[in-house]
């Protein structure tokens, strides 16, 4: 077929939302694209591991160190369904973690925020899965098979992700005035960098209108984040504690809560690699990569042992 | 060093007795029997499965999606292969 | 079983798995790959949910109120009744699989006995945690070989990590006063029994993996007696700081 040929047919299968597989021609622009965002999102889900596993060992109850951990494991599992979904285009699991460990890659920026006290893992779970969820709830439809099937299977398995943070809120929320100190402490540092997550506004996002075109993004980014924010408002409300935006009030016109300019300056400096933990980040990603060579290797090499003793 | 990297497999399950192995996903393994442990470990933590099936993915042969019409818009004619062709009166009942 | 031997015994079980899956956690995001990453997590989560069952029974049964979490955040170091074993560092992956393969092959059998014993309560958590347990032995098994025999490196890594973990092994088959009461008083629960199959394991797979076997000469350990090594106080400061700070709260 000649490339007009087959990029007539990409469109046409972009068109009717049939979904595009790993063996289908595709334009080098759109597999770079789908490639960037599988191996983002992959490297947050396994970043986002560390802040969370900060807690593990200090969970103040067994119920909730087993919820934590399964939790944090979990996270383990969607970076290797997305890492796997984005090897089917070409680019292996090691090529994209050297680029995640060398600091090239990029990875959502609200992991570069510490966990400091234990309400934190709950406005964790609450906020930012809530945030994560809402945007991979849109994923489910992208038009990339593979990244599609690894959304719903993610977003299954975290619907216990923020249902396990708001009941740690609800806890100390309803606690004793100290708790109810940290709840409200770590809503307050969590909130704007959760907004955050869902990126620049549209008028400033380089790869969204594209993305959108091509159903990579089936949503905008402040659509994503203003139904966020609509959803979360009552969830506040009920633990009885304040959001840190004066500007937040209900637009009846609008049919949705306005709310305060957020500190873009803050994501630009946090995003290139100057917020709170980003250097604490990669070297514990660095550090795993590295002591676990010899394991790999070794493992690769009994593998091969057995294999020449069996034939 | 890429040599030493642990190669893919494909993951298939049964989620219970009488289904077929579905496709799931794949992860990477040394070996196969480790890709079954793995599979276990990675895709079978919320009871989805009874039956795994793991198959290193470079054993997979696949059809070429660039030959799609050949090899499978034929049969979309050939609907006297569907009971629905076929007109049986009423009063037979369901056959 | 008397309500004292059952409780005594409860507690061992249960800070066992405890404390060892307390240090398994300690893995968790930091493993040699995600796939060992996510199957020592899940270890992990088998011994801290077995903890969970053990420790509320036996809280059950001293009848004082105190439940799993009373048990495991409010007692101090030689109140914990785990071999010392579970509380050594993680050091690598081989150090940490050397230690699991030693624990397993010693857990496996022992909860293989403590299905069979009459108290029921005992029994049906034996028979629960058998399951994971066996699974548990087969992939340390599987790991202890892997790396014993696989490069020049990792097979050196192995036998030091063997030297290093095998003082504490002793503990584990060494029998102390209240396994031989249990032996005399509880059949068929035999501690012997324990001891040779740990002995079976640990012969054929370190002889799969080309290791050698240190000499059994083991320094006294007494982790079961509450004597702890300097490891625990530091495990226990993190895992019980939050709910000694705030002793009134609710979690």
């Amino acid at each position: 077929m000649e490339q007009a040929d087959l990029q007539r047919l990409f469109d046409s299968k972009i068109e009717q939302e049939i979904r595009i597989e790993p063996k289908d021609w595709m334009p080098e622009a759109y597999r770079k694209n789908n490639l960037r965002q599988i191996s983002q999102h992959a490297h947050s889900e396994i970043v986002g591991m560390l802040p969370e596993a900060n807690w593990i060992s200090r969970a103040p109850s067994l119920r909730r160190k087993v919820a934590l951990l399964a939790k944090v494991q979990d996270e383990a599992g969607h970076g290797l369904y997305l890492y796997s979904a984005a090897e089917t285009l070409g680019t292996s699991r090691d090529e994209m973690l050297e680029d995640l460990n060398s600091g090239k890659a990029k990875y959502s920026s609200i992991f570069n925020y510490p966990t400091l006290n234990w309400a934190d893992i709950g406005a964790v779970g609450w906020l930012v899965d809530g945030a994560a969820i809402t945007n991979q709830v849109a994923l489910c439809r992208t038009s990339y098979g593979p990244y599609a099937r690894a959304m719903v299977r993610v977003c299954k398995e975290e619907s216990f992700h923020q249902r396990q943070g708001y009941e740690i809120m609800m806890s100390m929320a309803f606690g004793t005035p100290e708790q109810k100190q940290m709840a409200q402490d770590a809503l307050n540092r969590w909130w704007w960098p959760a907004l955050m997550m869902f990126g620049p506004n549209d008028s400033e996002s380089p790869h969204s209108q594209q993305s959108l075109n091509w159903k990579i993004k089936r949503v905008s980014n402040d659509d994503l984040r203003q139904e966020f924010i609509d959803k979360s408002i009552p969830q506040v409300e009920y633990l009885g504690l304040t959001l840190p935006d004066p500007d937040l009030k209900w637009n009846e016109e609008r049919g949705h809560y306005d709310f305060g300019p957020i500190d873009w300056e803050e994501f630009y400096r946090v995003i290139s690699g100057n917020g709170p933990c980003n250097k604490d980040r990669l070297e514990a990603r660095n550090k795993a990569h590295n002591d676990g060579a010899w394991v790999r290797e070794a493992a690769m090499a009994f593998a091969e042992k057995r294999q020449t003793n069996v034939a | 060093m890429n040599s030493k990297n642990w190669p893919l497999f494909e993951v298939f399950i049964r989620s219970k007795n009488g289904l077929s192995h579905k496709h799931v996903g794949s992860l990477h393994a040394a070996d196969p029997a480790m890709a079954l442990e793995n599979a276990r470990d990675v895709y079978c933590r919320r009871n989805e499965g009874v039956s795994i099936w793991v198959v290193p993915s470079d054993h997979i042969t696949a059809s070429d999606p660039g030959d799609a019409e050949e090899l499978y818009e034929p049969a979309r004619d050939k609907i006297y292969r569907h009971p629905t062709f076929y007109t049986i009166p009423d009063e037979i009942g369901h056959m | 079983m008397s309500p004292n031997q059952s409780f005594e015994l409860c507690l061992r079980m249960g800070d066992n798995a405890l404390i060892l899956g307390q240090r398994l956690a300690e893995w968790c995001g930091h493993g040699p790959i995600l796939e060992q990453d996510i199957a020592l997590t899940n270890i992990s989560l088998d011994l801290i949910g077995q903890s969970r069952l053990w420790l509320s029974l036996a809280g059950q049964i001293e009848g004082q109120g105190r439940d799993e979490d009373k048990l495991a955040f409010f007692r101090d170091s030689n109140e914990f009744r785990h071999l010392n074993l579970c509380e050594q560092p993680n050091g690598h992956w081989g150090t940490t699989l050397m230690r699991q393969f030693l624990f397993d092959a010693f857990h496996l059998p022992l909860l293989e006995q403590l299905c069979k014993v009459e108290d029921q309560q005992v029994a049906s958590i034996a028979q629960k945690s058998v399951k994971e347990v066996r699974y548990h032995l087969r992939w340390s098994s599987e790991w202890v070989v892997r790396l014993g025999a696989g490069t020049d490196e990792s097979h050196e890594k192995m036998q030091q990590a063997l030297l290093d973990v095998w003082p504490f092994a002793g503990e584990a088959i060494q029998p102390n006063a209240f396994d031989l009461e249990l032996t005399e008083t509880c059949p068929p629960y035999n501690v012997q029994a324990v001891n040779k199959a740990w002995w079976s394991s640990v012969n054929e797979v370190f002889n799969q993996a080309n290791l050698d076997v240190p000499e059994a000469n083991w320094a006294p350990q007494k982790g079961r007696e509450g004597i702890h090594t300097e490891r625990l106080g530091f495990i226990l400061a993190e895992m019980q700081f939050l709910p000694r700070a705030y002793p009134d709260a609710q979690w």
